[in-house]
């Protein structure tokens, strides 16, 4: 079974074969999963912010930067030099993330990061793609790596049974009259258990890519039902997306309930990723107690 | 050169960093009059020197010397940092005809030269990378990855220039220059204002990244 992390590294090592104006830049993290005799394969050692520094210069000099390392080591530690090295400079790149919210909760908050998407989103002109299953992952990525653009890629160990259309927007997956629930990446699978337990008669969306964000898309869902009420569930810090939602239904009277990574409370647990999950209840029975309470009446 | 002093004169109102743009004055000359293989006509060729100005503060001298040497408009300066100014009290290369980035947050300038050496050797070109980085500014810590990473990647067609005006706040036990030798790069040092010696340094052969230390009388 082809992880997501796997298909990543097959895709750009087929890539930057073919494309000369691909590069790599890593900080150890797997670097060993490209070719190092690549000189367009740039390993800087244990160095964020002069990994994302480099890549803006590469940039800078016409080539097209993947960056890649563990999320809390692409996005939050160098995270002013993604504002000014990439944003600021006004230069493309492709930043893959591997860990998600909490992979690996064995090693604890250093190697946590549910904020990532919340970051990205304060800085203008990001792509973001949270796939769901591994065969989402070649598509996005070799559209991004055809671009000139921003984009983060965010991997995860958890994904869906089944691959969906990826590019065009969110996909309807299930139709109902009594509201929307909108499933980014590796949720919708949990997310539809959970409505179909509690017999909810709801659409579901799922959306593979966030930003840009798919108004429309969302729009014409919930003009097919009679409430528009709209559940938004992330794999990440909670109520990420929520202000567009508000945006896309300013016109009409709504109701939002933003489901993901709980604020409140820094977790000092390690266990396994279905242990916070439970904690943040985003397995199918939190998910369920949410859809049951929110879609009432 | 002569008419440097007038044209820097031209913007006022950034007197904090007045003393930060005068100390980079004449090694900004001489790079764009005798060094730089760059000119207006040339400032999008892949083929080009780059020169990246890290220490954004005080970009009185450098837009004083981009103005002389035609990037831009010398009638421009006058209503600088005003709001339909493209020139700010940190400069943007997307409003900048001829500046290679964006600057004023220190400390990023050295790791994005390293990456655009790094792509100037990828590509083949002939291109040259010149940072200027302050004393001061050599206090963040990216600085010292990427001088590192500059020295285990060999990159050879960079430079980084540090203007010593003596403004870290702790200073340099053993002197900058030691900081980049001790880790593999070429370096010189020599009096910032004297502009034969700044030539002198900025063209001498190396086959390793190269430091060039230029002292700056202590700031006031």
């Amino acid at each position: 079974m082809t992880t997501m992390r796997q298909a990543f590294v097959e895709t750009v090592n087929g890539e930057i074969a073919a494309d000369p104006r691909i590069a790599v830049v890593t900080a150890v993290i797997s670097s060993n999963e490209f070719p190092q005799e690549n000189e367009r394969v740039v390993d800087v050692g244990i160095r964020e912010q002069t990994m994302v520094g480099v890549a803006s210069g590469l940039a800078l000099a016409g080539l097209r930067p993947v960056v890649h390392s563990y999320a809390p080591f692409l996005v939050e530690r160098p995270y002013e030099q993604i504002k000014l090295d990439i944003g600021h400079q006004d230069v493309g790149a492709v930043f893959v993330s591997i860990g998600g919210s909490y992979d690996d909760p064995v090693w604890g908050r250093t190697h946590q990061s549910p904020g990532d998407v919340a970051l990205f989103d304060t800085l203008p002109g990001w792509t973001v793609h949270v796939p769901g299953h591994p065969d989402e992952v070649t598509p996005l990525l070799r559209q991004a790596l055809k671009d000139d653009n921003r984009v983060y890629v965010r991997l995860s160990l958890h994904e869906n049974t089944q691959a969906h259309p990826v590019g065009e927007g969110f996909t309807t997956v299930r139709h109902g009259k009594r509201g929307v629930v909108l499933a980014v990446g590796p949720m919708l699978d949990r997310v539809v258990k959970a409505v179909e337990s509690e017999n909810a008669d709801v659409t579901v969306l799922y959306a593979a890519t966030v930003r840009p964000f798919d108004a429309d898309g969302l729009r014409t869902a919930v003009q097919n039902t009679d409430h528009a009420d709209v559940m938004v569930v992330e794999p990440y810090l909670e109520g990420t997306s929520s202000h567009l939602v508000s945006e896309t239904l300013q016109q009409i009277p709504h109701r939002i309930r933003s489901v993901g990574v709980k604020r409140h409370a820094e977790l000092r647990n390690y266990g396994t990723a279905e242990d916070h999950d439970a904690a943040h209840d985003l397995d199918v029975v939190g998910l369920g107690s949410a859809v049951r309470s929110f879609f009432r009446g | 050169m002569q008419r440097i002093p007038e044209l820097f004169a031209r913007m006022t109102g950034d007197e904090k960093h007045e003393w930060a743009a005068a100390s980079t004055i004449d090694v900004l000359w001489v790079l764009y009059d005798k060094v730089l293989n760059v000119t207006p006509e040339t400032a999008d060729d892949p083929d080009r020197d780059r020169f990246l100005l890290s220490k954004g503060h005080g970009p009185m001298a450098y837009y004083a010397v981009l103005a002389e040497k035609g990037f831009i408009d010398e009638s421009i300066l006058d209503d600088w940092t005003s709001w339909d100014s493209p020139l700010g009290q940190h400069p943007d290369r997307v409003l900048v005809r001829g500046a290679e980035i964006s600057s004023g947050s220190l400390g990023h300038g050295l790791p994005i030269a390293v990456g655009t050496a790094i792509g100037q050797r990828i590509a083949g070109s002939r291109g040259r990378t010149f940072v200027l980085v302050g004393d001061g500014e050599l206090d963040e810590g990216s600085n010292h990855e990427a001088i590192a990473v500059a020295a285990r990647l060999e990159v050879a067609n960079l430079t980084a220039i540090v203007i010593d005006n003596q403004s870290a706040m702790h200073g340099w036990p053993g002197g900058i220059a030691r900081r980049f030798a001790v880790e593999g790069w070429q370096t010189a040092e020599i009096d910032g204002r004297d502009h034969e010696a700044v030539f002198t340094a900025l063209t001498a052969p190396h086959d390793r990244p190269y430091a060039v230390v230029a002292k700056i009388e202590k700031s006031r």
